[in-house]
């Protein structure tokens, strides 16, 4: 079989397309009642609570490292005063928001993609069709809601998880307050920091909720393809959120040039 | 406008293939209101997809299906979603919304389609529920019970809207005789006190003859033959004879 990029690019422009429209499907039917509160209810437990633990965790062992490392780093300049700044402008900016991004991705992609694609080979969204119940509204409207709700909020408990794990590791070298490595964390913080950054996490949670909804709500190849499913929602969406990231920090920066300088 | 003498199903000249394979060929049959029809054939044949064209969760490539007198094929999704109600679907599997309790699973369609308080909803549940045997099973999960326990749930979500039709996939399959006996008893005792008119998939040749008032046989596409057991028995076709065969 020979090799033809001509073909691969429509194959990518084509699945692109049908992408596209799905997500525009999914924002019609959002918009229309019933609006499926308690289905939107339990998708932001699973996508938010669920994967709180995990948020928590990380942020606070990152924080943990970055201190250790930019302490190593800033100590030799005689600037460990701006350990604090450093890892706020550093979590609510950048580490908090992707990081929580490539989490939810991992855990939730993945879970959305196979559990779909499951209903869809076990006919249960046969069943919901033959109640004439709309399927599409009843399962993949209310998870993408989810996701897009459940990141930002995600993204303020990473950045607290990552402060405090970032003042625990300066506590234990510096003895440094609480109170003036809050006042050292917030001095060179506004709100620009801090809410378009936390936000972008919602196109993060629109990419993760549209692709494994996707992937798990059209598969059609078995239980081979629930697992194809999840693979696939995994690797699709951690990508796309790591190139959203580099648009979305260009449109911040233009929209909001102080965060920039 | 029904009545007696308009059959509650009929498929007319039905054609249905995936990807340039046919499925079905030019297929006609029709079931009187209340009567029973179990459907058999070799696997793979295309029996529960003509299940799914009777309830429009698929459409065929040419023919028209009748729901008592009604052409769904074409029809608009608002009268198909009436048209829908009439008929309960018990697949093959049960498919049990798993993220659902059974009480769940039962409530969703009366949440939606009926306009029942909430303690007139909760008596019924617990009835349908008590009528297979799954009463005390109200706030389980659907991986919690076995493969019988999930088909009788799957059936009394089925009957929940009370469908004057019912289509039933395969209900013995994956079970025990005694089980597949017990699901065959409970179909015969809701023919028998509501009448339903029933469309049963089925590769047991005892469910068959206990539930079903008629037998047909397809293969390879075209529908082989039609009739009572005792009528299939004597069939030319040395297929439909093993088919309905009560012999191991």
């Amino acid at each position: 079989m020979t090799y033809d990029p001509i073909r691969q690019f429509k194959g990518y422009l084509d699945f692109a397309g049908k992408v596209g429209l799905f997500a525009v499907r999914a924002a019609r039917r959002a918009v229309v009642p019933p609006f499926e509160g308690v289905m939107i209810w339990r998708g932001i437990e699973e996508v938010g609570w669920k994967s709180l633990p995990l948020v928590l965790a990380s942020g606070f062992a990152l924080g943990v490292v970055l201190t250790l490392h930019t302490r190593s780093s800033l100590v030799r300049f005689g600037a460990e005063a701006m350990i604090p700044t450093f890892q706020a402008v550093a979590f609510f900016n950048e580490i908090g928001p992707l990081v929580v991004g490539l989490l939810v991705a991992g855990r939730v992609g993945a879970g959305i993609g196979a559990s779909l694609a499951d209903m869809r080979v076990t006919e249960q969204i046969d069943a919901i069709e033959a109640f004439s119940i709309d399927s599409f509204k009843l399962f993949v409207v209310p998870r993408i809601i989810a996701c897009v709700v459940s990141l930002p909020i995600l993204t303020v408990f990473m950045d607290i998880a990552g402060l405090l794990g970032g003042y625990m590791a300066e506590q234990s070298h510096s003895h440094l307050s609480a109170s003036l490595y809050l006042s050292r964390a917030f001095s060179l913080i506004n709100w620009a920091d801090f809410i378009p950054p936390t936000l972008k996490t919602s196109v993060f949670g629109l990419i993760i909720g549209v692709i494994s909804c996707y992937f798990g709500y059209t598969t059609n190849e078995g239980s081979a393809g629930v697992g194809r499913a999840s693979t696939n929602s995994v690797v699709l969406s951690s990508l796309l959120i790591i190139l959203a990231d580099v648009t979305l920090v260009k449109l911040i920066f233009f929209f909001f040039p102080d965060t920039a300088s | 406008m029904t009545d007696l003498l308009t059959p509650a199903v009929a498929f007319e000249g039905v054609s249905k293939s995936f990807d340039n394979r046919a499925v079905l060929q030019e297929v006609s049959f029709a079931i009187a209101p209340g009567e029973s029809l179990c459907i058999m054939g070799r696997s793979g044949i295309g029996k529960t997809v003509s299940l799914k064209l009777m309830i429009g969760l698929i459409k065929p490539d040419r023919g028209s299906i009748r729901i008592r007198g009604e052409n769904i094929v074409g029809m608009n999704e608002d009268k198909l979603s009436i048209t829908r109600r009439q008929m309960g679907f018990l697949f093959q599997s049960g498919a049990l919304f798993d993220s659902f309790t059974l009480n769940d699973n039962l409530r969703l369609p009366l949440e939606r389609f009926t306009t029942k308080s909430k303690g007139e909803i909760d008596s019924l549940i617990q009835k349908r529920l008590d009528d297979v045997g799954l009463g005390k099973d109200r706030h389980k999960m659907p991986a919690d019970l076995s493969g019988g326990m999930r088909k009788r749930a799957g059936l009394a979500r089925a009957l929940i809207l009370d469908p004057c039709i019912l289509l039933v996939d395969e209900p013995s399959s994956g079970l025990d005789r005694v089980t597949a006996g017990e699901i065959d008893a409970l179909l015969v005792s809701i023919k028998e006190a509501k009448k339903t008119t029933m469309v049963i998939i089925t590769h047991d040749p005892f469910g068959a003859r206990r539930v079903g008032d008629r037998i047909a046989v397809i293969d390879q596409g075209r529908l082989l033959a039609i009739g009572t057991a005792g009528d299939l028995e004597r069939s030319e076709s040395a297929l439909v004879r093993a088919l309905i065969s009560e012999k191991e």
